[in-house]
């Protein structure tokens, strides 16, 4: 298949959603997730659901597979922590949920108050019962996007793929 | 005189059609459970706060289909902004129903923020749904049954309701029994 060039991941998660059939993806604005939301929000074939805080996310993703339709939920590792108590229900009831991280707060972080939260987000992650797949390299990213929605839909598992900090790039902090 | 909160959903519930429900986790539930199960109901045991959400979710996957989630005023409380959420992406197929007793009842029946100064159907209107029904008397459940039934947009009803404590009728709690049965009711 295709692959889109490593430089633009963001347009290989887009291409991995749609040839995955996910139908929905639900996000918080993030400034590493910007591409990618901006890919979705033009897409006719994708539902784009902006949220006010990540844990509705979860829930719109139980609703939505109760519905028979995949969704994806992207946040920035802070969301992580929004999100702890409706991932019991993804896993009391074995829902599907695919969440893709944009990591802060682990490599050149200007803000100190995004620390705690990006130094325990894969504990926490593995703790709540969701299976953590760090990717470093942007040439890894659609794949692993891909290998997870098999996985996450296949399977009714919880997966989370996290794209680090440095992948993404360092925050810009002057305007 | 307030309304029963068990005869108000039978009454919702009564001519369904193809309507897909999701119960709110506490006595929205167990109201639920009350009018009659069915496969096409899914009853949140946990994830407080998440039950618009799941709607919202449902109704997006299933536009061809009624959607109707039944909650109480603490459990929409825990996820407010889920209406501005829901507001802005306006399925016109889902329509949220709040039994408002006022009290966070499966916890003993202590005051909400309802029981002060705080309005859902207000809440609800600033998010900009665009239907909205505040319920408060005998006569004014049946509009709200009409307009479920015909409605071709995104609606909230806020129904207030006593704050009896009723029997606990308890639907199944497996939650992975819950979801494979609904999918499979609606052949998903």
């Amino acid at each position: 298949m295709a692959r889109t060039s490593t430089a633009d991941w963001p347009a290989g998660i887009h291409a991995a959603l749609r040839r995955t059939r996910v139908a929905q993806v639900a996000y918080v604005p993030d400034a590493g997730h910007a591409r990618l939301i901006s890919l979705c929000r033009d897409d006719p074939a994708i539902d784009d659901v902006l949220l006010t805080t990540e844990e509705e996310g979860v829930a719109l993703a139980a609703g939505a597979w109760l519905g028979g339709v995949r969704s994806a939920l992207l946040m920035q590792s802070s969301g992580v922590g929004n999100c702890v108590n409706m991932f019991a229900m993804t896993r009391t009831c074995r829902f599907p949920l695919l969440l893709i991280v944009t990591m802060r707060g682990e490599w050149e972080e200007f803000n100190p108050w995004q620390v705690p939260m990006g130094t325990t987000t894969e504990a926490v992650l593995r703790l709540a019962g969701v299976e953590v797949r760090r990717v470093d390299d942007a040439a890894d990213v659609e794949g692993a996007i891909d290998a997870a929605v098999a996985h996450a839909f296949g399977e009714e598992a919880a997966v989370a793929v996290l794209l680090s900090q440095r992948l993404i790039g360092k925050k810009e902090w002057t305007r | 005189m307030s309304l029963d909160r068990r005869a108000v959903v039978r009454t919702l519930l009564s001519s369904r059609g193809d309507t897909l429900v999701v119960a709110g986790l506490g006595s929205a539930a167990w109201d639920v459970a009350a009018a009659g199960d069915d496969n096409r109901n899914f009853y949140m045991w946990g994830g407080m706060g998440g039950a618009a959400m799941m709607g919202l979710g449902l109704a997006l996957a299933q536009p061809g289909r009624r959607v109707l989630v039944v909650t109480g005023d603490g459990e929409l409380l825990m996820g407010l902004g889920s209406l501005a959420t829901i507001a802005l992406r306006r399925p016109r197929n889902l329509a949220i129903v709040v039994l408002d007793n006022g009290m966070f009842g499966e916890t003993g029946m202590q005051p909400s923020h309802t029981s002060g100064p705080t309005s859902l159907s207000g809440v609800a209107r600033a998010c900009g749904v665009p239907v909205v029904f505040d319920v408060e008397r005998e006569a004014e459940v049946a509009p709200l049954v009409r307009e479920l039934a015909e409605s071709n947009d995104l609606l909230f009803a806020r129904v207030r309701v006593a704050t009896d404590e009723l029997p606990r009728v308890l639907p199944e709690r497996d939650g992975q029994v819950l979801k494979a049965r609904f999918r499979a009711a609606i052949g998903v």
